[in-house]
């Protein structure tokens, strides 16, 4: 053998763990994360129930309006502020529903919050993984109620394409429950706005007599 | 332009500095004795004549009955390509070939994506585990043999039997 002898790059001494020497510092951080996601797995195996407004039998045959409703529901849904978080292709749809042409902005949502404590909306703009599923899930724990969730395209409201895949997750209301689903592949950004303003007529039925707002 | 080197020249100047170590060629394509793939891979790097400096690929492709990895080569210095390849895990038994990381560091992630999704395993690879799929995850999910396990309808799909049947 001709030239220089070519060395390990990782410097690994000899005698180390056998899987190698990075392996032995991050085996229990992938052990951990691989439980949480096959704990996922198999503890949500039955989509959650859709959130339906339901009035009370009570309630049906009396009218009740009430300004105060009228108020907070209006500003609910004129500050609805969508987290700022995509997936997957969709969540290009959902910036340029944000950006001028589409002007998310008129109905006060250009906000879009890096954090979840200060959202208001979960937006899933994309193919939702098993192993996404945890984090995702953990910033929906994180939002504050009242919080609504919208699954935008065919990916997170069923798998789409990937239905039947063994890392996609057949539908985000396995891992939380969806208040608007947004059909497409992926939508406009007017499919997308639409969606949002079939979410606006929903923040508007809410009742403080009846159910509270965006709860589970 | 880049020349790609024909299967047949390129077996013929890999045999004279490793013999031994050539299977078989055809086309563009060279098929090495796993065992050797080291050394042969070294040679291809640092000779004057191959140059090997980078690796544009490395895959694994599932025959049924074994299993072939492939290595894409390109020579930037001699503006030349190659491809090597090599049949392990014969009868579906487990399959194995030494890793090239410490050759080529570019392997590293993509010999993680094969032991991933094929489950062939690298010996000497630094960091040998999952790259895509988590830790816990049952099997290797690009096998032909694979079955999608909580899927029902995968499973009782007419002829999965079947497949899984020939693939042993």
């Amino acid at each position: 053998m001709t030239g220089p002898k070519l060395i390990d790059p990782y410097g690994t001494p000899a005698g180390a763990d056998p899987r190698g020497a990075l392996q032995s510092i991050t085996l229990d951080l992938d052990r951990t994360e691989g439980e949480s996601v096959n704990k996922m797995k198999s503890t949500h195996l039955e989509p959650f129930p859709d959130p339906v407004l339901e009035v009370p039998d009570d309630l049906k045959r009396s009218v009740i309006v009430s300004s105060v409703d009228y108020l907070l529901n209006w500003a609910r849904k004129s500050s609805v502020f969508p987290l700022q978080s995509g997936l997957a292709c969709c969540s290009f749809e959902m910036i340029s529903a944000a950006m001028a042409r589409f002007d998310l902005a008129r109905f006060g949502m250009e906000a879009m919050r890096a954090s979840p404590r200060q959202a208001d909306l979960l937006i899933v703009a994309g193919t939702l993984t098993w192993k996404m599923a945890v984090p995702l899930r953990r910033l929906y724990d994180q939002m504050a109620e009242p919080r609504w969730v919208i699954s935008m395209g065919v990916c997170a409201t069923s798998g789409g394409p990937y239905y039947q895949s063994y890392s996609v997750v057949p539908g985000v209301n396995h891992i939380m429950p969806v208040d608007v689903y947004v059909p497409g592949c992926p939508p406009r950004p007017d499919a997308l706005l639409y969606g949002i303003m079939q979410l606006h007529d929903k923040i508007r039925r809410y009742s403080l007599n009846g159910q509270a707002a965006g709860r589970e | 332009m880049t020349t790609v080197w024909s299967g047949g020249a390129l077996a013929e100047a890999i045999e004279a500095f490793a013999p031994g170590s050539v299977e078989s060629s055809a086309g563009s394509d060279v098929w090495l004795k796993p065992e050797s793939i080291s050394t042969v891979c070294e040679g291809l790097k640092i000779r004057s004549e191959f140059k090997f400096d980078l690796l544009s690929s490395l895959t694994a492709v599932d025959y049924i009955d074994h299993f072939e990895v492939v290595y894409h080569l390109t020579s930037l210095p001699m503006n030349a390509s190659a491809v090597l390849k090599s049949r392990v895990g014969h009868g579906r038994t487990e399959a194995s070939i030494a890793s090239v990381v410490p050759i080529w560091r570019g392997a590293d992630y993509q010999e993680r994506e094969v032991w991933d999704l094929m489950g062939i395993r690298f010996d000497g690879h630094p960091n040998h585990k999952r790259i895509m799929l988590w830790e816990g995850y049952p099997g290797h999910p690009l096998r032909k043999d694979y079955v999608t396990y909580d899927q029902s309808i995968a499973s009782t799909a007419p002829g999965a039997a079947d497949s899984l049947k020939g693939a042993e």
